[in-house]
């Protein structure tokens, strides 16, 4: 059961996010409370992953402050702290090419961590297991995988430094129906399992059904709803209902 | 039907017209003074962080072995084949030259000495410039626009430690090995022309050759490929990071760093050669 009322494990408030003449966050407000599943909607250039970007300290917004766990993220220790304890599923799934299956998932534990190569190995097969791949598939050449099981080796690098929080960045983008809802399935098995905190972007609805406990809508650089997923059919929101039933006319323009 | 009269200039916008055409090109030119200020900043400051980062702890050694083969062993051939036609062409201009004034036996001597002191270490650093420079920009430009770099942060590695450093270490290790191959081979593309086409005797080349090279010839060049290779990883690293917008980024991240190393080589060639002639080495 998820404790709301405990202290948020991430919190954005007043987050203003430019680049150049294009203001893309404009005063995002967000908490997401431990072992919460967030998932973060809206439409595309709406600013969802400069929000998590910012939230990983991968871009500086101009404005605003990012509390991990309470403590302001400020500096380079707080920024240390917060990507130690947590886990990020790219897009692409961004694995190094240059780099074996095994050592992308072990990638933390070898270079960060410091934990010897034949250990390394044995926990980053363990962690393949999780997401249902062979140790077969440890020493292959990440080119060598196709786009689902890219994402299941980008899931097993998320999780494998046992982390508190989770960003999953469009984690079915790319993927046939079967493929992604299967990833949805590891994501929900490895957060639960886990004990850890997710939030998720996506443009997916079968995904935002599936993995989300809350959802919030980011629209024009601010978070205009936020509310329970099973909320989402009735949200009386013209925004929410627009974007979930994916229609074309409505109060959101296309981005063509 | 009647033209109508120009509407008359009011003194306040004929002056602005004349400001602005006279101050346009003062206005570009304090732009690109300005613009070329902060590349140049940039760049010692990138450059800066990853020299720190190569000479403190942790050094990735695996990294960096892997680094030196791609750089250094993998551009044998490239570096030897410049080498031996280099030698041979130099071989053939000198006795071309040299006979003008009966200086043909001068021909070992001055093809050691252009081979040693710049030749071998111009010529690979710019050969280098090519193979490394544009394929360290393409790979970390291909890393940056693929989130790869952003990955790194999120596990906690440094760029400069974990993929900078190494190749910058590996550029200015490999980069004396390859010279002093270069400097060898091109020694012998000399001799191979002297000896088959100008009828030199090539155990006295040899001997020619090996008294007349000194010490200083061979350290000289060796010091130049070492700063040169620093060059070469160091413009790679820093166009590839700052690559961005896809293929078109990556492809202009390597063009841009085969340029930059390849001018910062000859600048900084002529600036080692004047401290050198100057501390007498």
């Amino acid at each position: 059961m998820i404790d709301f009322s405990a202290k948020p494990i991430l919190e954005l408030k007043n987050v203003h996010k430019t680049f150049g003449p294009k203001q893309v966050l404009r005063g995002v407000d967000l908490a997401v409370a431990p072992g919460q599943s967030l998932v973060i909607i809206g439409g595309s250039g709406t600013g969802k992953s400069v929000t998590i970007k910012s939230a990983l300290g991968l871009m500086t917004p101009e404005q605003g402050e990012i509390r991990f766990d309470g403590e302001l993220v400020s500096n380079r220790k707080t920024l240390d702290t917060l990507r130690r304890r947590t886990g990020m599923l790219f897009q692409g799934g961004a694995l190094f090419d240059s780099l074996a299956v095994w050592e992308n998932v072990a990638f933390a534990l070898i270079y960060r961590d410091g934990v010897g190569r034949g250990e390394a190995r044995k926990r980053a097969i363990e962690n393949l297991a999780k997401v249902r791949l062979p140790a077969s598939a440890a020493d292959l050449r990440t080119a060598e995988l196709s786009g689902g099981m890219q994402k299941r080796v980008a899931l097993a690098r998320a999780i494998i430094a046992t982390p508190d929080l989770i960003f999953f960045d469009e984690p079915t983008t790319g993927l046939d129906p079967i493929t992604a809802d299967a990833v949805n399935n590891l994501i929900v098995e490895q957060v639960k399992a886990l004990g850890a905190a997710a939030v998720t972007i996506t443009h997916d609805m079968a995904s935002v059904r599936k993995i989300a406990d809350e959802v919030a809508m980011l629209h024009e650089g601010r978070i205009i709803w936020r509310g329970p997923v099973s909320a989402l059919d009735n949200s009386g929101n013209a925004h929410i209902d627009q974007f979930v039933h994916g229609r074309a006319e409505g109060p959101i323009q296309p981005a063509i | 039907m009647t033209a109508s009269p120009a509407p008359a200039q009011t003194p306040k916008a004929k002056s602005h017209i004349e400001d602005s055409l006279i101050l346009r090109p003062f206005r570009l030119i304090g732009r690109t003074v300005l613009g070329g200020f902060r590349e140049i900043g940039r760049i010692a400051s990138f450059s800066g962080r990853v020299l720190i980062a190569a000479v403190t702890p942790v050094i990735y050694l695996r990294e960096v072995l892997r680094q030196c083969l791609k750089i250094g062993y993998y551009s044998l051939p490239v570096v030897g084949l410049t080498a031996v036609f280099i030698g041979a062409a130099l071989a053939l201009n000198i006795y071309t030259g040299g006979s003008r004034f009966n200086a043909e036996q001068f021909v070992p001597a001055i093809v050691v000495l252009g081979i040693t002191r710049e030749l071998g270490p111009v010529l690979a650093g710019l050969m280098l410039a090519g193979r490394v420079s544009a394929g360290i920009a393409a790979e970390i430009g291909a890393m940056r626009v693929t989130e790869q770099i952003d990955a790194l942060l999120t596990l906690s590695a440094k760029p400069e430690r974990y993929l900078y450093a190494p190749r910058v270490i590996a550029g200015i290790l490999t980069m004396p090995l390859l010279v002093l191959v270069a400097n060898i081979i091109g020694v012998l593309g000399g001799w191979l022309v002297a000896v088959g086409a100008l009828e030199f005797n090539g155990s006295l080349y040899i001997r020619n050759t090996l008294s007349f090279v000194t010490a200083n010839d061979i350290w000289s060049g060796l010091i130049k490929a070492a700063v040169f290779g620093g060059i070469i990883s160091l413009m790679g690293c820093y166009q590839g990071d700052r690559s961005k917008g896809g293929a078109g980024g990556v492809g202009r991240a390597a063009t841009l760093a085969v340029v930059g190393a390849a001018v910062l080589i000859l600048a900084s060639n002529y600036i080692l050669t004047s401290i050198f002639v100057r501390v007498g080495l």
